[in-house]
């Protein structure tokens, strides 16, 4: 049944809202310094629940940094996104990354790494393995308009076709690469364009338009696993926050440009309004869960301020999967050290 | 060895020939000045057949890479190996026979595209099967490195040990080959000891080889396996023809001594073997005869127990001098058995100079010029 008929369609307001107040407090947070750095999804989040939405639980997700929703429509708790960022004891990531590197294997979604596209063919060869353990899973794969121009895109789309392996391409054009505007990043017609030299079945879509999204990755995905045919999908949408907290959009384009995407093109806006006009949804709704929603984020964040750092052994662990002599020797070493000069390091803030 | 002499045989053999068919090539004389494939600068000598892994089979280097790559397909069902032509055979002729036996979805070409390669082979080993991986010559990793350095060595550690890619192995032909020059010839091993996440294993012979690159495809860590191309066929042993494994991380003493310590890895190993022999012969000098096997990480207790015995070190490799592995092995040893030392550590390696083509013998670092550096060491 199309979403469109559908009492309770699968890409509801809660998940994409419940986005946005974790990323108002968490912007916040970096500037008052609790966190070292972060990242919003602020005009993206469409792109993220509309897609996730059209997958299965099982699909393997592998992401670049701005893919949050996908990780949060499957379940992710508010309190392990609030570890991750802070890097406290109950980060599964144990403390080893900057803040929005999620991953999370019970949900399949593969963590994050700085470097941009290299998830790309790394898609590729999960993607084919999994086809040949004939397990009706698909592989989807997110990646900027701006990361597209990295050779490893153009190998992750040759794998995938000559190899013919069951993905689903996501690419959000949110129309900058941190400054720089995708005039200056393509000449061609965008990424959509270059599937077909590739062989790839390639579709364009209004990434703010939630159903528009669920609707192409759904049929996507089907045919990505039933005809072992990759699927590149380009969502347009727009990049209403700053890169991150390092950066400061206002030097290059305008508030004007911004408002207009904010106000008259804002995926949980054109959501809003047509369940609005459905009866699927109400102020007193919108308002109780916009009161609610910011109370559980609070309630997390100041849960995740509280708690203690990893113990710092963990610095040397999971290098290999076992540890080897010379790491071994180095954390003795370190333990040493801090005997004697733990007054000048924050042990305090760390487990024993 | 074998294959240096075939060729000079060779080179003779169309001399004839030509000097009958008249024409331009009676005027040319009988062999060039100098010969383009230069007789091998070491003398390979196999070890003995090992009787504890069953019945043996004589295979040169290529094959017995190709017995492992069977013996994995055959007990591993995730397994699948890919790269450039590896399809039809391989270059090499590594995975010769793979395909018809194993199939096509196990056994396949990639495009041409080494960061290609390895990140599909990292994704593949994230899905949980095995991934071998070939890169066509080690000359040809660089643009895998960000796969590699970035991503493979790091999957387990930044993701709090939820996600690896342990089940990912590269496999890249590595070191000189008489003619190879630049492109063809490069010992890369430095780049990638520097960091931490990956294993790097370099085989001296068939026998080792087939045993380490099982304990490869089986370790739980993104491993690097170079194969030195020039023993793929001049390099033949009885091996195995059953499974088995070599540890990583273990440096063999192939001989042992009290004067002098000789570490090298791959070829040159059997380069040191032989001025080994010289050191006995000329000097009466008695050397102990590591083969490193595993350069990261490596087996620092194997080299610092034999220096601490012996102290004198001869590090060597083909690979330029500085910021080669030779320099990690030296300043650790130097570390940890300072007072023992007799002389300077001694590297005995390329030149600071990429591969060249028509001064190959000159840029080796041959029998002679380790034997001059460790006469100087005795005589220090």
């Amino acid at each position: 049944m199309p979403p469109g008929e559908h009492p309770n369609p699968p890409c509801s307001p809660p998940t994409m809202t419940l986005l946005n107040t974790m990323d108002r407090i968490l912007y916040e947070s970096q500037r008052q310094g609790r966190i070292s750095f972060y990242m919003t999804n602020y005009g993206e989040e469409g792109t993220h629940v509309g897609s996730a939405a059209a997958l299965d639980d099982t699909d393997l997700v592998f992401g670049q940094y701005r893919e949050a929703g996908v990780l949060m429509y499957r379940g992710y708790p508010l309190d392990l996104f609030m570890a991750q960022c802070y890097g406290n004891v109950s980060d599964p990531g144990k403390g080893r990354q900057m803040p929005v590197h999620y991953g999370c294997r019970d949900r399949h979604f593969v963590t994050i790494s700085s470097p941009l596209a290299t998830q790309i063919p790394q898609a590729v060869g999960a993607a084919y393995a999994i086809k040949r353990a004939d397990a009706n899973r698909a592989v989807i794969c997110y990646f900027g308009e701006g990361a597209a121009s990295e050779g490893d895109a153009h190998a992750g789309f040759n794998f995938a076709a000559t190899l013919e392996c069951p993905i689903v391409f996501f690419c959000r054009n949110n129309g900058y690469a941190i400054s720089t505007p995708t005039s200056e990043q393509y000449r061609g017609d965008g990424i959509a364009a270059r599937g077909p030299g590739y062989g790839l079945m390639s579709i364009r879509v209004d990434g703010n338009d939630v159903f528009a999204v669920y609707n192409a990755t759904k049929e996507a995905r089907r045919r990505a696993v039933a005809e072992n045919q990759p699927f590149l999908i380009e969502a347009m949408t727009y990049r209403i926050g700053h890169h991150s907290t390092s950066d400061d959009s206002s030097a290059y384009r305008s508030v004007d440009e911004v408002n207009y995407w904010d106000k008259q093109d804002h995926p949980i806006s054109r959501l809003r309004h047509y369940m609005l006009n459905r009866g699927w949804w109400d102020e007193e709704e919108e308002k109780g869960w916009r009161k609610s929603s910011r109370k559980m984020v609070m309630e997390a964040f100041e849960q995740a301020e509280r708690k203690l750092k990893p113990n710092p052994q963990l610095l040397f662990s999971d290098v290999y999967r076992e540890m080897p002599p010379h790491l071994r020797r180095q954390r003795a070493a370190l333990e040493r050290h801090l005997q004697h000069y733990g007054e000048h390091y924050p042990l305090e803030h760390f487990e024993k | 060895m074998a294959a240096a002499g075939l060729a000079l045989r060779g080179a003779l053999a169309s001399g004839a020939a030509a000097r009958s068919r008249g024409g331009l090539w009676s005027r040319l004389p009988s062999l060039p000045a100098a010969p383009c494939r230069p007789a091998a600068h070491f003398a390979f000598q196999p070890d003995p057949a090992p009787s504890a892994y069953g019945q043996t089979q004589k295979m040169n280097l290529f094959q017995s890479i190709t017995s492992a790559l069977d013996n994995t397909l055959a007990k591993d069902p995730t397994a699948v190996i890919f790269g450039e032509d590896v399809a039809f055979g391989g270059v090499f002729r590594c995975t010769v026979g793979l395909r018809d036996k194993y199939g096509k979805d196990r056994v396949f070409n990639t495009p041409l595209c080494e960061q290609g390669i390895v990140g599909f082979g990292i994704g593949v080993a994230v899905a949980g099967a095995t991934a071998i991986a070939e890169i066509q010559f080690a000359d040809y990793i660089f643009p895998a490195f960000d796969q590699i350095v970035n991503e493979a060595a790091k999957y387990r550690y930044r993701s709090g040990d939820l996600f690896n890619c342990g089940n990912l192995t590269i496999r890249a032909p590595w070191g000189c080959v008489g003619h190879g020059a630049l492109y063809h010839s490069q010992s890369p091993e430095a780049f990638f000891a520097h960091c931490p996440g990956i294993k790097i294993v370099i085989p001296r012979s068939p026998l080792q080889a087939k045993g380490l690159l099982l304990s490869c495809i089986e370790d739980k860590n993104p491993c690097i396996f170079f194969e030195p191309k020039i023993l793929y066929r001049a390099a033949v042993e009885q091996v195995p023809v059953e499974p088995y494994n070599i540890p990583l991380s273990q440096a063999e003493v192939l001989q042992t001594g009290s004067d002098v310590t000789l570490v090298a890895w791959g070829t040159q190993v059997h380069v040191i073997k032989e001025v080994a022999a010289m050191a006995q012969e000329k000097l009466g000098v008695s050397c102990e005869v590591i083969d490193l096997r595993t350069i990261l990480p490596w087996d620092t207790e194997t080299v610092c127990k034999s220096v601490v015995k012996t102290g004198r070190l001869l590090i060597s490799h083909e690979a330029p001098l500085t910021g080669g592995f030779a320099s990690e092995i030296s300043s650790t040893v130097q570390e940890e058995c300072f007072l023992n030392l007799e002389a300077p550590i001694s590297r005995v390696c390329g030149y600071d100079t990429p591969f060249p083509h028509i001064f190959e013998p000159f840029y080796i670092p041959d029998k002679w010029k380790c034997y001059d550096a460790l006469r100087k060491m005795i005589n220090y």
